[in-house]
């Protein structure tokens, strides 16, 4: 077995390897075809793990692949942790990967920089099946790190444009702030339990937990388990762009549309609901933490959300759906649902992937104009693109039996039952969440393929639906966006035997999805169920809203838009977050680099201490030399005196 | 059959004699014989590392490949080398660095290539004999001796205020090192041997010791530098030529962490733990106070020199920590300090030189150092770009390359000392991306910023040799740093037992 | 028999003369020459004086070694003064003050 789980990994690797360094003698095709072989064997591969694992029922797989280090007894490995949860997201991963490289024959087509955006979302598979591979921390913290630069150098693909670079620089940044708390919750394991494998942390934590040690910090103690966790989670934060570390992400959709669909929706920005999910032994035991992760996820999923509404960029559109999709899943954890957030990722990464790849159709058939209010009716032109948008919205809104109502209606329940006692606030923003939901997705959907047509003449008579390798995998999304739902969510999440029972730990008191199941009676009864419930009526709500303002009455929002004036510039400031980044921590600390420099180093280091000494030395010499008048006879009168000096001494003074 | 050479020895001697050799021979007429003569002795001096590394004993703590003859009878100095595991790979490193820095003078020099080449190789013997000395005085006579060499690199082939930079260079370093020399005259009056190893266990009181430690520290803190006596640095880095940049930063910059590992810790444990604070400290505003300073440089060089000595913070943080751990009964994590410290010299060795190799080569294409005059230049030349955006994200510390290593496990062993020094120093990883990518954005990222870098080519053939060949040990000890972890690991172990023995009991 | 004290003293008088000379002429290198050579054979009294009363020859064998060095030191000096006198066409005392801080 560990052939297959090293093949999956390191083929994607060397494709990339091989690529990157071959990729112009060995020419485009041959390019996209090795990452694309390379990739798809690797998802026939995790295909075969996740048989073998959920449906066969293989025992986990946990052992070091080498010795990473080993320090005065402290063993750091590189390592494979094969768990059902591993085996559904090396699934999601290379499904979504593999068909993000089909399209991207077709979306990168001509570009000048074709080889090396395969090598580079080749080499992103192969660090994010090391992050959701991992056996510890330290390779976790790779992957991490390692997607990171992949999104990094992929967002600034097109490194001519201004906005990229400046884009991705920030989303390095931020997601160094991100890490900053990961690495310090790193340091915090390695100290209180003295190992980096999972397996070890994972056993050391109850006594750990029981033992109540704290830590002070800002004058308050704190108990370790919370400050690890908190820890931890400040990197989700950063990686999962959870308010306020969320602002890369929009900023993000700079990069290639393949890559907003891939990392910067279905796998990279999910790493952190992944890791707090795989966290969980350690998340159970800080009821301050999990709370924490509440109201961030509560917060980012409404919030983020409201923004959506008002922006016109079609994909940033979606990057804010995504988002609050995120803060969704990341309530699911915090609520100690983790099941329903890891399902809530799975179902998400289909239709976000397919919304993203949507998008970009409409991008290369629209000429790369992202602008909605450029464009209407396009459903004329671009039926399979619409059909598969259409799925996609309906399963992102949760729409009774596609398979984002299963995920969302799960953890808008767990949210509901929860006794956490920040999940009331979790329930309202998921809740009200779903209506924002519905009107920013329709939204998009309405004015883009419905309505008036605004493009320009001569860019309607190009209007056509792109080529088949576009296409293609959109209808390959399109089907699990629909039905995948509703064939898991009864093994996901309320059999008696759940696919992740293995890998995610509940304690009995927050075990909300176990309190649901008796309820549960069959994934179509509960879509059934769900047309009475009220998050249904939301996105009904949210569609005919839409509806009546975009199609029916297109004059209105305008009018809204001018009377709710200071809610509109709210908004469409994004509640001012990067206003104060650029104004505080850009400008303030170029501005204490400078002061530090031009006054500690160049000033009193230099000026005053360094320069000033030998200042100080030069003066004394200036003083010094009217002694040496240039004269014989002085100097000779010189030493006859201190002749005369050392006789007297050594005369009568001993 | 390499046993019984004396490989030391060879190490120190071989390259001083063959820079002697070179500035014999040397012909303004024949240039590339001079260049390929100093190429072929850097390789040669490089091969005697093999049979250094292939012979080295890795589960002692003794002094390997002894040499011990007597030097000056009447006050028992002798000629003594030897290589533990501390010093063995900084051995490798600077055979290694010399050869990078030997081919990257290259093209760049053109007048006194002979005395160039010598130079770089007679500094190359006197820094392994820096390593290699165990007894004092032999150390401190290659300590100075090495001074001149830079010196003149400095003062000979620099930019337009070397003169400025070289005495400054030459004062700050000098002026640190005579008081250790009055250091090492009072531990021989108290031993009556100049042998490091007898120190080791001679008994010293807190004052003595304290008084020793200020001397030792003047010299290495400087050296490294540690702030607030860094402000040498960023002017001789300017001003140096590209080679004499590479080798500043990659060896003797770790000449003061080595000194600190070497006589510091084990020499005086009762001052070191007493001062450990200051240290700390220091550390702590050298890797956030300069990563901020490097945040705004304008001159690629200094903003690289800044980027130094943050990194150079990590290593005497992790040197220091030792007393608070050991003190909290966390001998692992102590010696997981140190390890951290040692990688990261190591590894700082390997990405600064690249980084600077970099700059070089912009240099010699543009003769500008200011970020403003690029922008653009990943359009015209791709695979150079490629190798500094590696080196970049070295230097800001990406996991899977050297310059993870030694950060990761300083800031791991900090924060089991105090959280707050983890979190200080952890600042680093926000500050390093910072610095280090938006200077690769403003010089590679963007539209060609102006006709000159239009007409710039890209990476020649010996250009892109080199950053391969420091590419693959910053990969290397990235992806797999076990093999020089487990180099050090008994060493470092044996003279910790040293650091935390404190000698007032006797 | 001349007492010892009385060559003491005629050294001390010949050694004050030549300081006197050095620190009071203002004018001629030549003079500073001789005052020079006036002290060394001061000092060449002395040693004579003692080496008799002490009865030990070791102090007339320093007389020729000061006689020999003090006849090449005029020798040299002399050289120098000429050179200097070609240079810059004067010997007088108060101008040489190339060595002024």
């Amino acid at each position: 077995m560990p052939g297959v789980y090293l093949t999956i990994v390191l083929a994607p690797l060397i494709a990339a390897i091989v690529i990157g360094l071959l990729g112009h003698i060995i020419g485009r095709t041959a390019s996209h075809w090795l990452a694309i072989l390379g990739v798809g064997l690797a998802c026939v591969l995790s295909f075969w793990v996740f048989k073998y694992h959920v449906i066969d029922g293989a025992p986990i797989y946990d052992a070091p692949l080498y010795i990473w280090g080993e320090v005065a007894g402290i063993t750091f490995q590189v390592g494979f942790l094969v768990d059902t949860l591993t085996a559904l997201m090396i699934m999601v991963v290379t499904f979504v990967s593999l068909m993000v490289h089909i399209y991207t024959v077709g979306y990168m087509q001509g570009d000048p920089g074709y080889q090396r955006f395969f090598c580079y979302i080749a080499l992103f598979t192969f660090s994010m099946l090391m992050l959701v591979m991992s056996n510890n921390f330290l390779q976790l913290f790779f992957g991490w790190e390692a997607v990171g630069v992949v999104s990094y150098l992929l967002i600034g693909f097109w490194f001519k444009k201004d906005t990229a670079v400046f884009a991705n620089l920030k989303a390095f940044i931020v997601n160094r702030v991100g890490d900053f708390g990961f690495i310090l919750g790193l340091a915090a394991i390695l100290a209180y339990c003295g190992s980096f494998t999972y397996s070890e942390v994972f056993a050391n934590v109850p006594a750990l937990a029981d033992s109540g040690m704290t830590l002070p910090i800002a004058g308050v103690e704190w108990s370790v388990i919370t400050v690890i966790c908190i820890l931890l989670f400040i990197g989700a934060m950063g990686k999962s762009a959870q308010v306020p570390l969320h602002v890369w992400l929009p900023d993000s959709m700079e990069g290639p549309t393949p890559i907003s669909a891939l990392i910067h929706a279905a796998t990279m920005v999910t790493a952190g609901v992944f890791m707090v999910a795989r966290m969980s032994p350690i998340f159970e035991y800080s009821d301050m933490a999990l709370n924490f992760v509440i109201i961030i996820g509560g917060v980012t999923a409404l919030f983020m959300g409201l923004v959506g509404i008002v922006q016109n960029d079609i994909k940033r559109i979606i990057a804010y759906s995504t988002l609050s999709q995120l803060g969704y899943m990341m309530v699911a954890v915090g609520i100690s649902a983790y099941a329903a957030g890891i399902f809530h990722l799975f179902t998400h990464a289909f239709f976000k992937a397919l919304l993203f790849l949507g998008a970009g159709s409409v991008i290369i058939a629209m000429h790369h104009d992202q602008d909605i209010r450029n464009m209407g009716n396009l459903r004329k032109y671009m039926p399979i693109t619409y059909v598969c948008m259409l799925i996609g919205s309906l399963a992102l809104i949760g729409f009774p039996f596609f398979s984002g109502y299963y995920s969302k209606d799960a953890i808008i329940e767990a949210a509901h039952a929860s006794t956490a006692w920040a999940a009331p606030f979790g329930y309202w923003t998921v809740l009200l969440g779903v209506l924002v939901t519905s009107l920013y997705t329709f939204r998009l959907l309405f004015v883009v393929f419905h309505g008036k047509e605004r493009m320009r003449d001569e860019l309607r008579r190009d209007l056509r639906e792109p080529r088949a390798v576009v296409w293609v995998p959109l209808i390959l999304l399109a089907i699990p966006s629909a039905i995948v739902g509703g064939f898991f969510i009864g093994p996901m999440l309320f059999d008696s035997h759940t696919i992740l029972g293995q890998s995610l730990f509940v304690l009995p008191k927050n075990d909300v999805l176990f309190q649901l199941a008796p309820h549960y009676h069959g994934a179509i009864e509960f879509a059934i169920h769900g047309l009475t419930g009220l998050p249904f009526w939301f996105g009904v709500a949210g569609i005919v809203i839409t509806w009546l303002f975009y199609v029916r009455y297109p004059a209105v929002p305008a009018k809204i838009q001018s009377h709710m004036k200071w809610i509109y510039h709210v908004l469409i400031n994004k509640y001012g977050f990067d206003e104060f980044n650029q104004a505080v921590f850009a400008r303030g600390g170029r501005g204490l680099g400078y002061a530090l420099w031009q006054f500690g180093d160049v000033k009193i280091i230099d000026g005053a201490l360094v320069n000033g000494s030998a200042h100080f030395v030069g003066r004394c010499a200036l003083i010094l030399r009217r002694l040496q008048s240039g004269y014989l006879y002085h100097y000779a009168l010189m030493m006859l005196l201190g002749l005369l000096v050392f006789l007297l001494w050594f005369t009568l003074l001993r | 059959m390499f046993a019984d050479l004396p490989l030391l020895s060879l190490l120190i001697w071989l390259p001083i004699a063959g820079g002697v050799l070179v500035l014999m021979t040397g012909d303004e007429q024949r240039l590339k014989h001079t260049r390929v003569y100093a190429l072929l002795i850097s390789l040669l001096t490089l091969a005697f590392c093999v049979p250094l590394y292939l012979g080295f004993d890795i589960n002692t703590a003794e002094m390997q490949f002894q040499e011990k003859v007597s030097w000056i009878d009447s006050f028992s100095i002798y000629y003594h080398l030897g290589v533990d595991g501390i010093s063995m790979p900084m051995i490798i490193l600077t055979s290694f660095i010399n050869l990078i820095a030997v081919a990257a003078g290259w093209q760049a020099i053109q007048t006194r290539v002979a005395q160039y080449m010598a130079s770089f190789l007679i500094l190359a013997g006197l820094m392994n004999g820096v390593f290699a000395a165990m007894d004092s005085i032999l150390f401190y006579v290659f300590w100075e001796a090495m001074l001149i060499p830079m010196f003149l690199i400095i003062g000979i082939w620099g930019g337009e205020n070397r003169i400025y930079a070289t005495i400054k260079f030459f004062l700050y370093t000098f002026l640190g090192s005579v008081l250790m020399l009055v250091g090492l005259i009072y531990l021989y009056t108290q031993s009556g041997s100049f042998a490091i190893i007898d120190y080791y266990t001679l008994p010293i009181g807190l004052t003595a010791q304290i008084l020793i430690f200020v001397g030792f520290m003047l010299a290495f803190a400087v050296k490294i530098p540690m702030w607030p006596v860094h402000t040498w640095l960023p002017d001789a880095h300017t001003e140096a030529p590209t080679a004499g940049s590479i080798i500043l930063a990659a060896i003797m910059l770790k000449m003061g962490g080595y000194g600190f590992i070497r006589f510091s810790l084990p020499i005086l444990p009762d001052a070191s733990s007493d001062l450990a604070w200051l240290l700390i400290a220091m550390s702590l505003i050298a890797i956030v106070y300069i990563g901020f300073v490097a945040l705004i440089q304008k001159d690629l060089k200094k903003l690289i020199a800044y980027s130094s000595i943050a990194h150079m913070g990590f290593v005497t943080l992790g040197f220091f920590v030792v007393f608070a751990l050991v003190s909290a009964d966390r001998f692992s994590a102590a010696v997981l300090g140190v390890q951290g410290a040692m990688v990261q010299m190591i590894s700082h060795g390997f990405i600064s030189g690249a980084l600077f190799l970099g700059v070089g080569v912009l240099y010699e294409r543009m003769h500008s150092r200011q970020i403003s005059d690029y922008g653009g230049v990943a359009n015209s030349m791709p695979i150079f770009a490629a190798f500094f955006m590696l080196f970049a994200l070295a230097n800001a510390g990406l996991p899977g390359t050297s310059g993870f290593v030694g950060e990761l496990f300083v800031i791991l062993s900090a924060f089991q000392a105090n959280p707050w020094y983890g979190f200080w120093a952890g600042t680093a990883l926000i500050l390093g991306a910072a610095y280090t990518l938006w200077m690769y954005k403003r010089v590679m990222f963007g539209e060609i910023a102006n006709d000159r870098v239009a007409a710039l080519k890209d990476v020649n053939g010996r250009e892109i040799a080199l950053l391969v060949l420091l590419a693959i040990p910053v990969l290397l000890i990235g992806l797999w740093p076990q093999p020089l972890l487990e180099v050090m690991e008994v060493s470092i172990e044996h003279l910790l037992q040293f650091a935390v023995t404190s000698k007032l009991g006797f | 028999m001349v007492p010892l004290s009385h060559f003491l003293l005629l050294g001390a008088v010949l050694f004050s003369l030549g300081v006197a000379g050095i620190v009071l002429n203002r004018r001629n290198i030549i003079v500073l020459l001789m005052c020079v050579e006036l002290m060394l054979l001061a000092v060449n009294t002395n040693f004579i004086a003692f080496s008799r009363y002490l009865d030990d020859v070791a102090g007339q064998i320093f007389v020729f070694f000061i006689l020999t060095v003090a006849a090449a030191e005029a020798a040299i000096g002399l050289a120098i003064l000429v050179l200097l006198f070609r240079n810059r066409g004067t010997i007088d005392v108060a101008v040489m003050d190339e060595l002024k801080g």
